[in-house]
């Protein structure tokens, strides 16, 4: 299985369960310029993330060049179990995607 | 009158002489962790394994978020990769699986301290690895990821230096407690000074770390180190460039005082790192770790 882009984490406390995921992503915003050959380096970003809980979509995200180089996502939600499975994905402007799922510990 | 009292004076100091020559290094682990159980009560002897983080709450807090996902998990999974690699297991005990507790040790055949790092480079050597080529170094990089991951794989054992029944091996331990509190440099400091005398306190910006529990979390993945080699680079980051030695810090740290460093893994620095070490028996380790 190939090393996913996406490390997550998913913890469950009072009902309460917390995601927490870095994914690893060049988050290039498109105005920046190579400083040995002074060209623009092209924009490369993720646009959409999306997590799911039980096939239903809890989070969707619309991401721009704003956010950060290897960013970092966390979001909390209720009515999960212990055991239960997440998923979060994405896609970047280029099209590329990746995704990863976790159990709630 | 004066006669008496000054032979008995002299008496008395003869008589207490031989106690103060019979310091043992037992006793002056004892001695050494008295003083901080004195002046930092309620933490708890293992709990110094977390250096600054057992003084500092704050720090603490960022401290334990950021090991959600730590800096130094990809250096440990390349150091794997580069163990295996390189078949380094056939060099060690138990495969080198959960050994680093045990380092360093003195070599009776040698005469010599031989740290973790130094059987490492023996074993790459052994196998004929063209080092320079690997820019396999000492002090950081691929060498350093190697020695993370043998620690990582020791993490929860129990510091267990060993100072044999031997002249050397009590002499190597008297060199390195010699060298921790002396002072050196421009800056006329010694390793006690900072970390027994002020351990707690600020150095400019960053916070001391008490000299106990010191060595358990090696190599360390320094934030400080990874900022410059990224610096270097133009900002790029990679996964290897928080990583460092222990003794690439002993030079870092007689940088900042403006002594000259050793060479690393030089006799003073690893006869140093066997004082430090024996001062840590009993205390788990917990390498590689995040510190400023």
């Amino acid at each position: 299985m190939a090393k996913s882009t996406i490390r997550a984490r998913a913890r469950l406390k009072g009902g309460t369960t917390t995601i927490k995921a870095l994914i690893t992503h060049p988050m290039e915003t498109g105005q920046r310029k190579d400083k040995k050959t002074g060209k623009l380096i092209p924009a490369h970003f993720i646009q959409e993330v999306t997590c799911q809980h039980k096939g239903k979509t809890i989070v969707l995200a619309q991401w721009g060049p704003a956010i950060s180089k290897n960013p970092y996502l966390s979001y909390q939600f209720t009515g999960a179990a212990a055991g239960d499975t997440v998923s979060i994905s994405w896609v970047d402007n280029k099209g590329n995607k990746d995704s990863t799922s976790t159990k709630i510990k | 009158m004066k006669k008496i009292l000054i032979t008995l004076g002299a008496i008395s100091i003869m008589g207490l002489a031989p106690l103060l020559a019979t310091a043992t290094p037992q006793s002056d682990l004892e001695e050494y962790r008295a003083y901080y159980f004195k002046k930092f009560p309620g933490i708890q002897l293992q709990d110094y394994g977390n250096g600054l983080y057992a003084l500092d709450k704050a720090r603490r807090f960022e401290w334990e978020a950021s090991e959600e996902f730590p800096p130094y998990e990809e250096a440990v999974e390349i150091g794997e990769k580069l163990f295996k690699k390189y078949g380094l297991k056939t060099c060690f005990k138990k495969g080198g699986v959960g050994i680093k507790q045990n380092y360093p040790y003195f070599d009776k055949k040698t005469g010599k301290v031989r740290t973790l790092e130094k059987d490492i480079m023996a074993c790459l050597k052994k196998k004929g690895i063209d080092t320079k080529k690997e820019k396999l170094k000492y002090k950081k990089g691929k060498f350093a990821a190697i020695s993370a991951y043998m620690a990582y794989t020791s993490r929860g054992n129990k510091t267990n230096v060993v100072i044999p029944n031997d002249k050397r091996a009590l002499a190597a331990y008297e060199a390195g407690k010699k060298f921790y509190y002396a002072k050196r440099g421009q800056l006329n400091f010694s390793c006690a000074n900072c970390h027994v005398d002020s351990a707690g306190l600020m150095v400019r910006g960053n916070l001391l770390g008490p000299g106990l529990g010191q060595t358990t979390h090696w190599p360390a993945w320094r934030k400080k180190w990874a900022k410059k080699s990224a610096k270097k680079r133009g900002g790029e980051s990679k996964p290897l460039d928080g990583l460092g030695t222990l003794q690439r810090r002993y030079g870092g740290c007689n940088k900042q005082v403006r002594a000259k460093p050793l060479k690393a893994q030089s006799e003073g620095y690893s006869n140093l790192e066997y004082f430090q070490t024996y001062m840590n028996n009993g205390i788990k380790l917990n390498g590689p770790a995040v510190r400023q």
